[in-house]
């Protein structure tokens, strides 16, 4: 099956007073209906990748590099880094969309749940009217599994995980085939967690939508993605089906990531050994004696 | 380098520059990092804050030395209302006397003013505000009880009254009286500021290794509201130097033309404007407008300090222009 | 060295309910907990369930409602003296090592302060060694470079340790570890853990380590605590516990943590029938009883919060 999503050799910089290349060369292919895992710690550039792909960036940081291929449903591909205006609002939102982290505050707070969703459809769907706006929100959030009167809630009168579903509803809204989810989970109670990912999986079983799942928790992606790569600065170290990953990692880091959760009921022996980046020191070491040559050079 | 887990759990924080120790001088202080002395100086960076203290500099210079100066601005002389001419640089006034004297020797008043009233401004709102909060419980409902009454208390009405009762107006009366008119509002900024920072993991840590009580002030809690209380005392100055200029205006201020405000007064009521006279009334209202605006850049390169997505925006600015038409 | 013992710790919050009637907030519900030298009691729980504010009973931040809390079974004062004196031999490492230190301050006063205040050291050179012992203790070096930077030019597995250092300058005999690595990244937590673990070995601390992840409770500690809106609703050993729970929401806990090397869990409310070895009372009898069991879990039968919550696993089930 033809990937809908091919990112090939992205890079994007921030330019700050000394660059710093947060994604760094990376190339990863997303097929229909897939959950792809991608783990790494902080400052990795994993979340720096999914808002490339949505291009909501803002400066400093630019993309200088690679493509974003998306495959349109007439067959054809779309350079998304290519798009601007209204064509990117168009695709934003109806091809993909994003669950944020910190979704939880990314409600608005003096708004009611309903106007909300409705929102989106004022914005996408122009030829419905106000009744079928409701509906269609109403449907939405029995999808997800919450009491259609919630439509008249306040974001602060849901718990966590409402509001957690709530985001994942929107995200459904106009039937994209794909939803980037950056740490979706990360603040919620490990048991609300779960079943949020339950019910993730069942809504993508339903749907077919394909799922970029963006966290730093290992543990988690090897439950539940159909392959899993990992970052580290910038750069995709490795990237495989979570068996293979269990059994046989091919990367250092991978097996280091690996060591550093205990299994619950397995038993394991800890070590507490700290990853040294060899790569990313050696580049780190150059640049940072180019960037003092340059200085010298300007300030002579 | 890598950012850290706080920026990340941010969006909108991981956008701004990495906090990184550039050239291994620590980044601390609010005065140190305004300007860094470094191998570049990034005035793109820095200008609001140098801009600001330079005219700041430049008025309080002149204060001080007015008097040498300017030993008589209300000589006046048989010819009045003179446009500007190369012995009388700003014209004169309708008694002869220059206008330019007049100026140099109101900024003494008008920097007095702003000084005085910005200082007891920042300290009484640091007894109600930041002590009030910090003792908590009864003191700190006491302390709101009395700010809250402050600031209902309607200004302008009651620096009349009070000016139109006290015996004597000179200079320090006036600041003040301005200065009890104002200090409420920013107390309430301490206080809710002091709250948050009373609940900082950091303080508890203090707590829990037993410091006492008037440590945790000076040396957690304080150095953390720095930057709020500067600008308060810059606002405290500003809102003082216009509070003057409004006085002196409606001929409440200081009497003896000491001020700018007291300049406009005389201007007015010798019918200036429809005179068409005016050199007399447009240099001294320029500087109260100057000075407000130098405050006020003071305060705007503070914000910037504090918040870092302020930061981020001249940062894109700067990154925009660097990179030419892109 | 010190036994700490919590027994019977209630708090109490006034909450504003609707018009004029004011609710009572049970944070914390009859709590007991015992912690012995060279022990590492794991106290686990979710947000809401009442462990942050025993930490915060514990280290004297917050005033009891109800219950005692005794060192070597004396209890001690609550006046200031005593305090410092409590505050001397129980400390408290915090979860964000982030605003745990002051942006302010360097790190030799941070850490100075505390050596100070309880006479550890009286003059400077005094002062300067034990700062390089307790840098070194928690391997951080060098000792110079360190004590000269401030908190915002340090790692956050750096801070964490600057944390820990300055929780034992006072030389003290428990330590509470609320939630010390749960902010930092995956791949240095375990070093923090092991840290804490080596430390508290070599000089035989209790340690009350409190988390939200399983894994790492069964791992360094030996004793477990499950706690749920502000009650205790399991104890017990702490491989037993997470190998066999009992309580519906303690097998709740282990099916929702991540844990692909191993098989799914399965919820089975009826698992106590086939632990004759586990005590299940409406009431904790409490640790530090005499016929204490090594297992207890707390009865369901009547609860219809638990109920809810089995509830709403059925589609899984």
């Amino acid at each position: 099956m033809d990937p809908i999503l091919s990112i090939t050799d992205l890079t994007v910089d921030y330019q700050t007073a000394s660059p710093v290349r947060a994604v760094n060369n990376v190339s990863l292919d997303i097929h229909p209906g897939e959950i792809v895992g991608l783990a790494g710690e902080s400052g990795c550039g994993k979340s720096t990748l999914a808002y490339t792909i949505t291009r909501l960036l803002q400066a400093p940081a630019e993309i200088t590099g690679g493509s974003i291929a998306w495959r349109r449903e007439d067959g054809g591909t779309t350079d998304i880094l290519t798009l601007d205006g209204p064509a990117l609002r168009a695709f934003r939102w109806q091809e993909i969309s994003m669950v944020f982290q910190g979704a939880m505050n990314a409600l608005n707070p003096v708004h009611r749940i309903g106007s909300q969703i409705e929102d989106i459809f004022i914005d996408h769907r122009a030829g419905l009217t106000r009744r079928e706006r409701r509906e269609r929100a109403a449907e939405l959030l029995q999808t997800v599994g919450i009491p259609a009167d919630r439509l008249r809630s306040y974001p602060h009168e849901l718990s966590g995980g409402m509001r957690q579903r709530v985001m994942i509803a929107m995200a459904l809204a106009l039937r994209p085939r794909l939803i980037i989810m950056d740490e979706p989970t990360t603040a919620l109670d490990v048991v609300v967690q779960r079943n949020i990912l339950e019910e993730i999986n069942r809504l993508r079983t339903e749907f077919g939508f394909a799922v970029l799942f963006i966290t730093h928790d290992l543990g988690l992606l090897l439950e539940i993605s159909d392959r899993v790569g990992i970052m580290l600065s910038g750069r995709l170290v490795e990237e495989n089906t979570p068996d293979v990953l269990l059994e046989n990692p091919a990367h250092d880091y991978t097996r280091h990531l690996l060591r550093s959760f205990p299994s619950l009921r397995g038993d394991v022996p800890l070590t507490g050994t700290r990853y040294v980046d060899a790569e990313a020191a050696s580049a780190f070491a150059s640049a940072a004696s180019a960037a003092s040559d340059r200085e010298e050079e300007a300030t002579v | 380098m890598s950012f850290t887990q706080q920026e990340l759990a941010d969006p909108d924080l991981s956008k701004s520059e990495p906090d990184l120790a550039e050239g291994g001088t620590p980044r601390t202080g609010f005065f140190r990092a305004a300007g860094r002395p470094g191998t570049r100086v990034r005035t793109s960076r820095g200008w609001k804050f140098w801009v600001g203290i330079g005219v700041c500099a430049f008025f309080a210079l002149l204060a001080i030395v007015a008097p040498f100066l300017v030993p008589n601005p209300n000589q006046s002389s048989p010819v009045g209302l003179q446009p500007p001419s190369p012995e009388h640089l700003f014209g004169t006034t309708n008694i002869g006397q220059d206008v330019l004297g007049q100026v140099v020797a109101g900024t003494t008043g008008s920097v007095v003013i702003g000084v005085v009233a910005g200082a007891i401004t920042v300290v009484l709102s640091m007894i109600f505000g930041v002590g009030g909060a910090f003792l908590g419980g009864f003191w700190d409902n006491a302390s709101s009880l009395v700010s809250n009454v402050f600031l209902v208390i309607p200004g302008l009405p009651l620096l009349i009254i009070v000016t139109d009762y006290v015996e004597s107006r000179d200079i320090i009366v006036i600041s003040v009286v301005i200065a009890l008119v104002s200090w409420a509002g920013a107390a309430r900024v301490l206080r809710a500021q002091t709250l948050s920072v009373r609940s900082r993991d950091y303080v508890d840590a203090a707590r829990v290794a037993s410091e006492s009580n008037w440590r945790i002030m000076l040396r957690e809690i304080l150095p953390n509201l720095m930057p709020i209380i500067a600008a308060q005392f810059v606002f405290g100055a500003l809102g003082a130097i216009l509070a003057e200029a409004g006085l002196s205006f409606l001929g409440l201020g200081a009497p003896g033309g000491k001020s700018w405000g007291s300049i406009l007064f005389f201007a007015q009521n010798a019918q200036a404007i429809t005179l068409g006279a005016w050199w007399w009334f447009v240099p001294p209202g320029l500087c109260i407008a100057i000075l407000g605006a130098a405050l006020g850049l003071i305060n705007f390169s503070i914000d910037e300090r504090i918040n870092p997505r302020l930061r981020t925006a001249a940062l894109a600015k700067h990154a925009r222009k660097m990179k030419g038409a892109h | 060295m010190t036994t700490l013992e919590a027994l019977h710790l209630r708090k109490n919050y006034d909450i504003r309910g609707t018009g004029l009637r004011n609710t009572v907030l049970k944070a914390v519900d009859d709590v007991s907990i015992v912690v012995r030298p060279g022990e590492s009691v794991a106290l686990v729980g979710e947000s809401g369930s009442g462990k942050s504010t025993i930490a915060k009973m514990l280290i004297r931040l917050v005033e009891p409602t109800g219950g005692d809390i005794t060192l070597d079974g004396e209890a001690i004062g609550r006046g200031r003296r005593s305090t410092k004196q409590y505050r001397s031999r129980v400390q408290m490492v915090f979860q964000d090592p982030f605003s745990s230190l002051n942006p302010s301050l360097p790190i030799r006063h941070q850490l100075a302060r505390p050596l100070r205040i309880h006479g550890i050291v009286r003059t400077r050179a005094e002062e300067d060694r034990e700062l390089r012992r307790l840098l070194d203790s928690v391997n951080l070096g060098p000792a110079d470079e360190m004590l000269a930077k401030y908190p915002h030019e340090l790692s956050g597995g750096q801070r964490q340790r600057i944390a820990i250092a300055r929780a034992l300058a006072p030389q003290p005999e428990v330590l509470i570890a609320d939630e010390p690595v749960s902010m930092l990244d995956v791949s240095i937590r375990l070093e923090i853990l092991q840290l804490l673990d080596d430390l508290k070995r070599e000089r035989n601390l209790a340690v009350l380590y409190i988390t939200h992840d399983l894994a790492t409770a069964r791992h360094f500690s030996s004793q477990i605590v499950v706690m749920r809106h502000g009650r205790v609703v399991e104890r017990g050993g702490s491989s037993e516990v997470i190998l066999n729970p009992i309580h519906p929401y303690t097998q709740l806990l282990v099916r929702a943590a991540p844990d692909p090397k191993s098989e799914p869990f399965v919820v089975d409310p009826e698992r106590y029938r086939a632990s004759p070895d586990v005590l299940i009372t409406a009431d904790d009898p409490g640790p530090a009883a005499a016929e204490s069991p090594t297992h207890w879990a707390r009865a369901w039968s009547d609860d219809p919060a638990v109920a809810s919550l089995l509830a709403s696993l059925t589609p899984a089930l």
